[in-house]
């Protein structure tokens, strides 16, 4: 029921994105501009304009899912509910391919793949180092400290590589460097790729999400329950760090989605992962539309930087969450 | 039920549990006793399957652990950890449910009978009046008996519990260590529990494990095993026994010079 109605209201942001912008399409358009998208036909204003933002908003759509189930995998492979799609610095080792194809000057394909790069080099890396972790029954207690050490510190250099080259980089190619990094969805094409990867972690995380409970609840102990640890410690960091490259390759590393909206749902739906992927997935999808839909209006004809909203938005959502949680 | 063959237990470098050769069988309930770090826990979590043997192999029916499917193994063996962290805001109930998981193999949401066993547990352990609440609300207390609950609603012929009697006030170790004891005599449960108190101890064990921490092991019956002499070697402290209505009392020698001048 309540993955129905958030089916719906996804519906609702991407018809509502659609319309709105510098020209507005008016609702009595609406049906028509609809068909003829549908039947692949533009021949009136509104149904090209539609077309034109519809790419851009399944585009925002998918970003948005991919970053909360990657988000919610997160957190539960690291039992902490302050984990992010990022914090494995998956999202930093990105940064670091697209800024350097950035400075220089590649072609956009190229940025892509050199983001795409720079995930999985730093997802190997990290794999490397923490396999330990995510075997499980090492230590009593045991846990995936080192992991999240490992992976923190991973960012932070990362992040001075960002840093070092922002700095020397020209005034020309600047700008598109600190777009990228903020997280901006202008101009990104609507791609195939991003909606497979969706699919195929949002049909693991379902088959998984009996068992993410179980790990949620017990960590290492949940082996006694028949859950093996160490293969879905593994799948859910492998999957998670697909989803989140496939996000950052496609739009940057938008802030906040992937711990804002798991966080959120978490909140109005309860930690049960079997309710909790599909309503992130769409709740994750209908934000960053929305978000989308937002920068590319409030100071129109100039477009906003996407990331730039999430994280105006998210900041004191979380804040006023995390004081509720203190409570 | 459970067979250990020259079982080594080593933990950086300390031989804690040398050539164990020990036979659980069925609706037997047996106290491992012995002092800090002198390897309860990890002979406990070795027989659970959480921790590998260093040396020697742990059999349970006859069987090989590893060779165990762990689904199958988890609906034959439960187990009961020293202490847990809860991360989110899951309530009661979605714990002891969790326990249920080794049942359901491929529905996607619980069935009746899996609320229905988990609410028996809850009130077992007289905790039905907290299933909706958070668990990170609970109490030290409530939060373990919590626990107990899930293990119960595994609904397992061996339980393997870790300091059942941790955090619970006088009453609930009563009720608690009864409550095992019955399940070990009525339903021919196997119980294996750590535990320091050496009266609740051997008030419902039939066998015990003593462990010396470097290595030495001595198992039998309670009525052999639990000596004041050899109880005092094993834990390192001179042990006094009183015979009060056909009850053994174990109490802690005291240096009552050493006492007064204090």
């Amino acid at each position: 029921m309540i993955v129905g109605s958030l089916l719906l209201a996804a519906l609702a942001c991407l018809l509502f994105s659609g319309t709105t912008g510098s020209v507005t399409v008016g609702l009595a358009e609406l049906p028509d501009a609809v068909d003829q998208v549908l039947h692949g036909r533009q021949d009136t204003l509104a149904a090209s304009l539609l077309a034109l933002r519809a790419g851009r908003a399944l585009t925002a759509f998918v970003t948005g899912g991919a970053l909360a189930l990657a988000g919610i995998m997160m957190q539960a492979l690291l039992r902490n509910p302050l984990a992010d799609p990022y914090v494995l610095g998956i999202s930093a080792g990105a940064s670091v391919g697209a800024l350097f194809a950035l400075l220089m000057m590649c072609a956009a394909v190229v940025v892509d793949g050199a983001a795409l790069l720079g995930a999985v080099a730093v997802s190997m890396l990290l794999y490397l180092l923490a396999r330990r972790d995510m075997r499980g029954g090492v230590a009593a207690e045991g846990g995936t400290s080192t992991l999240l050490l490992t992976g923190v510190i991973l960012m932070s250099a990362c992040m001075a590589l960002v840093t070092l080259m922002l700095s020397i980089a020209p005034e020309g190619a600047l700008r598109n460097m600190v777009f990228w990094m903020i997280g901006d969805l202008a101009g990104t094409p609507l791609r195939v790729l991003p909606w497979i990867v969706l699919a195929g972690g949002l049909a693991f995380a379902l088959r998984n999400a009996r068992a993410m409970n179980v790990l949620a609840l017990h960590a290492d102990t949940a082996r006694t329950l028949g859950i093996e640890v160490g293969r879905l410690r593994k799948g859910l960091f492998f999957v998670s760090g697909v989803l989140t490259a496939s996000a950052v390759t496609n739009a940057g590393s938008i802030g906040f989605v992937g711990l804002i909206v798991p966080h959120a749902c978490r909140f109005a739906f309860g930690p049960d992962h079997r309710v909790l992927i599909p309503s992130a997935v769409l709740l994750g999808g209908s934000f960053l539309v929305l978000c989308d839909t937002l920068a590319r209006t409030v100071i129109a004809p100039t477009q906003l930087p996407v990331g730039a909203i999430t994280a105006l938005i998210g900041a004191p959502v979380f804040l006023y969450q995390l004081h509720q949680l203190r409570k | 039920m459970i067979t250990t063959e020259g079982l080594t237990l080593e933990v950086a470098d300390r031989t804690l549990v040398r050539d164990l050769d020990w036979t659980v069988q069925g609706g037997e309930c047996w106290s491992i006793i012995g002092r800090n770090g002198a390897g309860k826990s990890t002979l406990l979590r070795t027989v659970a399957g959480l921790r590998g043997a260093n040396q020697g192999t742990v059999r349970l029916d006859g069987r090989v652990l590893d060779d165990w499917p762990l689904e199958e193994l988890a609906r034959r063996r439960a187990y009961l950890a020293q202490s847990r962290t809860d991360a989110f805001a899951y309530s009661a109930i979605d714990t002891v449910l969790s326990a249920r998981h080794p049942y359901h193999a491929n529905r996607y949401w619980e069935g009746s009978d899996d609320h229905q066993a988990a609410l028996q547990a809850l009130a077992a352990m007289e905790v039905e009046h907290l299933a909706r609440r958070d668990v990170r609300t609970l109490s030290g207390g409530e939060r373990q008996r919590v626990a107990i609950a899930a293990l119960l609603a595994q609904d397992t012929p061996l339980l393997l519990l870790d300091e059942p009697a941790n955090a619970l006030d006088l009453a609930h170790q009563v009720s608690v260590t009864g409550l095992l004891a019955r399940l070990c005599r009525r339903e021919r449960k196997t119980v294996v529990m750590i535990g320091h108190d050496l009266n609740l101890a051997y008030g419902i064990s039939t066998h015990a494990l003593l462990l010396r921490g470097d290595g030495g092991w001595l198992a039998g019956p309670v009525a052999q095993v639990m000596q004041p002499a050899l109880l005092g070697d094993y834990l390192g402290h001179p042990i006094e026994m009183i015979e009060h209505g056909g009850r053994r009392i174990f109490i802690p020698f005291e240096d009552h010079h050493e006492r007064h001048d204090s």
